[in-house]
């Protein structure tokens, strides 16, 4: 299944966060947990995590810095701030008034074999 | 031993190239994106893939590089603005070499000051200054080239050797006091001085006429520098003395003294070092101001040659409007110089061609006007060592057009390539030189000084 564009760009960035809120990652390995997590359902254009990440970086949520990757290239770790903790906790805390607002409106529209048949 | 992923980098490298022609992604950037490349890569080869296939998936799988850099755009807006970091941050750290930079230049500005200030207080005589005060920066902006482009004894010898006779023959030769040959030699010392720092700029290579048009756009850049930092400096200055008068502290003589001496030269040198280091990251101001000014130019033209002509008799033109026609030419020849400069040799005709072969052609006419007027007044006058100058500086002038404006037809009809008309520039750009160094070497003999 593939998610719609826009819900992968809303829940871009408390994915993000949440994932380096359980360690430092460099981009590519971001991208690989975020298909992890979603079994390969959330593809992100791999390109645009770079400037998703460079905007938190600006908005302070997310520091990063340069180290060396395994075969001694340069590569970016980030890591996630005080802030950006924050931020995670208030999105956290959005997502899931929007998620129980969308599973009890599911609950009650979701359709019972015996009223489909009394429409009929 | 043959890297067996030889083909893979050469990939990756052009890709590289490829991205860093953004301007909204940054070296860094690049650096992080083909980190990420070379992640997925690896990962494909790990599933099996060859080198080409896993290029060509990580490649999709990064992305619409218009779109990504769009993203980037976005983000870093600032990018497409500020792109001028006089002291960028190397990508791998050593930050020295580049301070290094700053402090020669503002070494070698603070000397030039130091220059004109003790020239200015051993010569006394004011004619002496005049003809001296090139003489007094020059060295150190040549300085400054020599340093940055690694000059070797013949290139020195090269600059130093017409430095050398050009500071004699202005200091030996016992002009007299008002006469008209100082004051031509003093006019034209500048333009030997810039056409050594042509020398200075291309490195010796003088021969090439790719690095003598770069060096066409180094002056029209600098020009343009020059100018915005006086204007800055002028603001400062004019905000320091009204300040202080109302202090009731007499700033003038310290102004004339000690902060124009060393902020007029030393603002050269500055500027000459802003283009160096702009030259690769902002769009060159001169071609666009070229842009504005030709049709503006060609209409002023045109207004003057109406004027001239109802005017009637060409005797009757005086002196001081001759130099002004020759200051009109001379714009001319840079807005052809600066619009040539900027222009895609490969590119078909365009109207803006057209345009500018009727501003050469107007220019011409008003060239011939001018000539007609000078032959008369020398005619009926007689010669004099500033109606040759000016007379010679038209002739060569004529040339420059009337062969720009042949080979620039030959280009519309599309007879001849534009690079010839591009050559035909630069090749001529030394004549200029040659005529200035004859008029202070020649001409203080030959009218009895």
């Amino acid at each position: 299944m593939r998610i719609d564009k826009d819900l992968v760009a809303a829940s871009a960035t408390p994915l993000v966060l949440g994932i380096l809120s359980e360690g430092d990652l460099y981009g590519y390995a971001i991208l690989k947990r975020v298909s992890e997590l979603s079994g390969g359902g959330m593809q992100w254009t791999d390109g645009m995590l770079y400037p998703l990440l460079h905007r938190l970086e600006r908005l302070g949520y997310v520091s990063a810095s340069w180290g060396t990757s395994e075969t001694g290239r340069r590569r970016k770790h980030y890591a996630i701030t005080p802030s950006g903790r924050d931020a995670l906790a208030e999105r956290q805390q959005q997502w899931t008034v929007v998620a129980e607002a969308l599973r009890q409106v599911w609950r009650s529209t979701q359709p019972s074999p015996g009223a489909v048949e009394g429409w009929a | 031993m043959m890297d067996p992923h030889a083909e893979l980098e050469a990939q990756i490298d052009r890709w590289r190239g490829y991205v860093q022609r953004n301007q909204a992604i940054s070296p860094a950037d690049v650096d992080e994106l083909e980190d990420h490349l070379r992640g997925q890569i690896a990962d494909r080869q790990a599933t099996g893939l060859d080198d080409e296939e896993a290029f060509l998936v990580a490649i999709k799988r990064l992305g619409n590089l218009d779109a990504v850099s769009r993203e980037f755009a976005r983000e870093h807006s600032e990018r497409l603005w500020k792109q001028l970091v006089l002291v960028p941050e190397g990508s791998d750290g050593g930050s020295a070499p580049r301070w290094r930079e700053l402090a020669i230049v503002l070494a070698l500005a603070v000397g030039a000051g130091a220059a004109v200030k003790a020239g200015s207080a051993w010569i006394g005589d004011d004619a002496a200054l005049t003809r001296n005060l090139g003489l007094f920066f020059f060295p150190f902006l040549a300085a400054y080239f020599a340093w940055k482009r690694r000059f070797n004894g013949a290139t020195t010898a090269m600059l130093l050797i017409p430095f050398a006779v050009l500071a004699v023959v202005l200091n030996v030769y016992p002009f007299s006091a008002g006469g008209s040959t100082g004051m031509l030699a003093a006019l034209h010392a500048p333009v030997v001085l810039w056409l050594l720092a042509g020398l200075a700029y291309v490195g010796g290579r003088w021969r090439s006429d790719k690095r003598r048009m770069d060096f066409v756009r180094f002056t029209g850049e600098l020009a343009v520098y020059y100018t915005l930092l006086a204007l800055g400096g002028g603001v400062l200055i004019a905000l320091t003395l009204a300040t202080l008068r109302i202090l009731g502290t007499d700033f003038v003589p310290v102004l004339d003294n000690w902060i124009l001496p060393f902020a007029v030269p030393g603002a050269l040198v500055v500027a000459a070092w802003l283009v160096e280091a702009k030259q690769h990251v902002v769009e060159n101001i001169a071609p666009v101001l070229t842009r504005v000014f030709t049709p503006l130019t060609i209409v002023m033209l045109l207004g003057l040659l109406a004027v001239l002509a109802a005017a009637g008799g060409f005797v009757t033109i005086d002196r001081n409007l001759l130099i002004l026609m020759d200051a009109i030419l001379l714009l001319v020849l840079c807005l052809l110089l600066y619009s040539i400069s900027a222009r895609d040799p490969l590119a078909p005709a365009s109207l803006f061609d057209t345009l500018q072969l009727v501003l050469v052609l107007a220019a011409l006419a008003v060239d011939a006007v001018m000539l007609a007027a000078m032959l008369a007044r020398i005619a009926e006058f007689g010669s004099s060592p500033n109606k040759i100058a000016a007379l010679g500086l038209n002739l060569l002038l004529l040339v420059h057009l009337v062969r720009a404006s042949w080979l620039a037809v030959g280009f519309l009809r599309g007879r001849r390539p534009f690079a010839a008309l591009e050559r035909w520039q630069t090749q001529y750009l030394p004549a200029y030189g040659a005529w200035a160094a004859v008029v202070i070497v020649a001409f203080p003999p030959l009218f009895g000084f």
